[in-house]
């Protein structure tokens, strides 16, 4: 039996591989995406020991360090977790994997706007990701729809093809970085429309014109080329729910510090874990942290100890 | 893997008997990079049943143009110069093999 799997292979996952490596721990990793969210990411700049690369280059790095250890990350698809006798078992299409400890690290898909029209344009005009398709729209205009990191950056990265970006967000502040937010008010290009919402998608072949809650300069609608929407993540936490792990009322797995979840053996880590009295913060430097501290507590637990607290004594 | 381009797209797609899947790429998008590896493998899989290509929409404006591409990975399988189905984003290997299992009923 093995002594860990880890299900997920984005930066969480991957990391927790690298520290299991080096405890020694025996251990799988499965996820259908190596690189999982990372690879989505434009410029990652706050990621110590890189002043600035994109993201696919940094998590090649991570498969890079996963293989070192003799490590690959399995690309089966996951049917479900269970429960057994002496740990757990991890189901594929067509096997069945055992190990005394499991991370779930399987991250957080986009979230959809649910309005009408969305889905109907998606990849004629409406999309999930700006560093792919910004392209597209070169002396376009287009409208990114957030205000945390992922919008502002995708907005700075759009305003090098577009004629005129729009970044609409629903608060009067960005969650952002300020070091994004100033650099956005620096550009030109790009004009904010603040406390507001995007209500309706218009279009037949392409996306046309969006439809906001309150008049802009006028007008409850706007021309545009394009609708990139960036407004935060939902937790992939169906197979946690199968094992019993108790989550949040948003979806997210809940962990003790040391990232245990409520079962014995089984541990969460990255951007679907939330740490009890944390903050919500999800980022590579977080998610690689949770998947170490996910790792040492696994190697804890299989020595039978509990994970060592930090304070006290 | 067949690379197609804005010249060669006629005879190695529209003109072929066989249905063709073709993936639209660039190097600059990270779901495209995950896509590779699953399309690659489906490619092999199929091998003699259907065709697969992969277009660089930096490298073939005029074919990226023509089929309104506006959202990369968009994988389109063509048949009888036609295009019959569509699938945009990056997704699961299953997603992809239904595509091509629906065609080949056909």
């Amino acid at each position: 039996m093995n002594d860990l799997i880890i299900v997920g292979s984005g930066v969480a996952g991957m990391s927790a591989s690298i520290y299991a490596s080096r405890y020694k721990l025996e251990h799988l990793i499965f996820g259908d995406t190596p690189g999982g969210q990372g690879m989505l990411a434009g410029t990652v700049e706050n990621y110590p020991g890189y002043v600035s690369l994109p993201g696919p280059e940094l998590m090649q790095k991570f498969v890079e360090q996963v293989k070192h250890y003799g490590v690959e990350v399995n690309q089966a698809n996951i049917k479900g977790l269970a429960k057994i006798e002496a740990g757990f078992e991890v189901k594929t299409d067509k096997e069945k994997y055992q190990a005394k400890a499991l991370i779930l690290a399987m991250g957080a898909n986009f979230r959809r706007l649910n309005i009408p029209g969305e889905e109907k344009l998606i990849g004629k005009g409406v999309s999930y990701c700006s560093t792919c398709d910004a392209p597209f729209f070169k002396d376009k205009i287009v409208a990114v729809i957030g205000g945390g990191d992922a919008a502002i950056t995708g907005a700075l990265h759009l305003a090098s093809f577009a004629s005129k970006v729009l970044i609409i967000h629903r608060r009067d502040e960005y969650r952002a970085e300020p070091a994004w937010v100033e650099r956005l008010r620096q550009n030109k290009k790009i004009e904010e429309i603040l406390s507001n919402e995007v209500t309706e998608i218009k279009g037949q072949e392409k996306v046309e014109v969006i439809v906001l809650k309150n008049p802009y300069q006028g007008s409850q609608e706007i021309k545009v080329d394009g609708v990139f929407v960036e407004i935060g993540q939902v937790p992939s936490s169906v197979l946690a729910g199968q094992l019993g792990v108790e989550v949040d009322e948003q979806g997210y797995i809940k962990v003790s510090p040391g990232m245990a979840t409520n079962l014995p053996g089984v541990f969460a880590a990255g951007d679907l874990a939330a740490i009890e009295g944390g903050i919500h913060f999800r980022q590579f430097i977080t998610a690689a942290s949770d998947g170490a501290r996910a790792a040492a507590s696994v190697y804890q637990h299989l020595q039978g100890k509990a994970p060592t607290p930090s304070w006290g004594k | 893997m067949i690379k197609l381009t804005d010249e060669n797209f006629n005879e190695e797609v529209l003109k072929v008997k066989q249905p063709v899947l073709v993936d639209f790429w660039a190097g600059w998008c990270g779901p495209c990079l995950m896509a590779e590896p699953v399309i690659e493998k489906l490619a092999k899989e199929y091998q003699g049943k259907i065709k697969v290509g992969k277009v660089n929409v930096d490298e073939n404006p005029r074919i990226t143009k023509k089929y309104r591409i506006m959202s990369i990975p968009t994988v389109i399988i063509f048949h009888g110069g036609k295009e019959i189905k569509r699938l945009i984003g990056f997704l699961r290997k299953k997603e992809y093999k239904k595509m091509i299992e629906e065609v080949l009923e056909q």
